[in-house]
């Protein structure tokens, strides 16, 4: 290794410039998990409802969103929703937007398999005892699907994480964003992407064991 | 709003229309992500079989490091890290063009999710496969290369598809490092003509009809290579 030098990180930078990136990252990552599989349960209840008005629509917007790549679809929003509001909403905010709904396609397909999994007595025992609709999938399929589906959910939550880094496409103030916007001031411009590779790998990894733990966990308890 | 499509004939101001530019940014991003894949197969079958081997827990361990690490960094660090960092670290890839960086950084990225595909087929198999290889007296580079990995690949093509269609998508992030492919061109058209939407609307095509090509060529190659008898299941759940 020729001339890079690591060393030039210490708390003092790390607090000043990639902190706050961090906090943006994992920001978005806990929005953009809890919106997508919000209208992501949605979108899956609608794919199931055998109701073509709904299922059509749903089925067009999953696929749309899953058969384009994540940084076009950054553009298109950052492009779009100050179009359709009518003022500029900054990078951050559009970030926000943007994972949502894109996640929201690819957590209704996990969440489909959920309520798939369910087997379908329980389903009938829930109208057996009069329960509606609402209250069956509420009460009896959706917790059950949830809980089947955790490991998954939250190995989807890791590839969002590393997603986030994509709005750089959009120049938001995230990790890499940070750690890029240091390297420049302090004249390490290659070195600080090894650094961010370093962080994003110990964030990821913890994460992956942390669900590998909660997998095994799971499987007994079935 | 208007459309303005004719905005496609313009010269872009070196003699070239708008439209001749965007097919050729397609093809760079149809050559970025054809040649990552090739990688990404190659080194992906290698590491998932290594893993998967009886006996040799020092190759089991490197190739499962080799997994975690190109599976926990996000993509476009690992461009970045090609592309910057290692012309620096090792002056030899210096004389490597940026192209080859790029593809590096997406067939190695793409090598540790198919590694795990690899892996999970292997493992799928019923255990007397394996035994059956032993006891025609195959070495067990013979049994892998005859007995396992044919049917390995057979059971992973659905999610082999959707990893190369990821790959497909995945080749954007080349835009960070200026390879002038599709995501690139709009951006830059964008800029250039303030004709965003016309400009998003066709390279987003452009990536999606990619990736229902993609989708067709597995499905006609997973028909063909079909074995009578066998029902080769696989799941594809989340991703990108």
């Amino acid at each position: 290794m020729s001339g890079l030098d690591l060393n030039f990180m210490n708390w003092e930078i790390f607090r000043s410039f990639v902190l706050n990136g961090l906090l943006f990252s994992l920001q978005l990552t806990v929005v953009a998990t809890l919106g997508g599989i919000f209208f992501g349960t949605l979108l899956a209840l609608m794919r199931l409802s055998g109701k073509s008005a709904l299922v059509v629509p749903a089925t067009i917007y999953v696929n749309g969103m899953r058969s384009v790549p994540l940084v076009m679809v950054i553009l298109w929003f950052f492009l779009l929703v100050p179009l359709i509001i009518g003022r500029p909403v900054g990078a951050e905010n559009s970030a926000y937007i943007t994972f949502i709904a894109f996640e929201a396609a690819y957590f209704s397909e996990i969440m489909r398999a959920g309520i798939q999994s369910i087997p379908r007595g329980q389903v009938f025992a829930g109208q057996a005892l009069g329960m509606s609709y609402g209250q069956n999938m509420r009460l009896v399929v959706l917790p059950q699907a949830f809980r089947n589906m955790l490991p998954v959910l939250l190995t989807q939550t890791i590839i969002l994480f590393q997603d986030t880094s994509l709005v750089y496409a959009i120049g938001a103030y995230d990790l890499l964003k940070g750690f890029v916007t240091a390297g420049k001031i302090y004249g390490r411009p290659e070195e600080v992407y090894l650094l961010a590779a370093v962080c994003y790998f110990v964030i990821c990894y913890a994460l992956s064991w942390l669900v590998k733990r909660l997998q095994a966990r799971i499987a007994i308890i079935r | 709003m208007t459309w303005d499509w004719q905005v496609f004939l313009n010269d872009d101001g070196s003699g070239r229309t708008y439209l001749e530019w965007f097919f050729e940014a397609w093809q760079w991003t149809l050559a970025v992500a054809g040649c990552s894949w090739l990688i990404s197969v190659v080194v992906g079958a290698v590491i998932g079989t290594l893993r998967t081997l009886p006996d040799s827990p020092i190759l089991v361990r490197l190739a499962n490091a080799w997994v975690e690490l190109f599976r926990n960094i996000p993509i476009l660090v690992q461009v970045f890290i090609w592309y910057f960092v290692v012309p620096r670290a090792f002056p030899y890839f210096q004389q490597v063009p940026g192209f080859l960086l790029v593809v590096f950084a997406l067939g190695f990225f793409t090598s540790a999710r198919i590694a795990e595909q690899v892996r999970a087929g292997i493992q799928a198999l019923p255990r007397g496969q394996r035994y059956a290889g032993m006891a025609m007296g195959f070495s067990t580079a013979q049994t892998y290369r005859y007995v396992l990995l044919p049917m390995a690949f057979r059971i992973i093509m659905p999610p082999l598809t959707s990893e190369s269609m990821n790959l497909l998508k995945n080749s954007s992030v080349a835009f960070a490092v200026s390879i002038p492919e599709l995501t690139m061109y709009a951006m830059q058209v964008q800029e250039e003509t303030s004709r965003g939407i016309e400009v998003y609307l066709l390279a987003t095509a452009a990536y999606a009809v990619s990736a229902f090509a993609v989708n067709r060529v597995f499905a006609f190659i997973e028909r063909r290579i079909q074995v009578p008898g066998f029902i080769a299941t696989g799941q594809a759940a989340g991703g990108h």
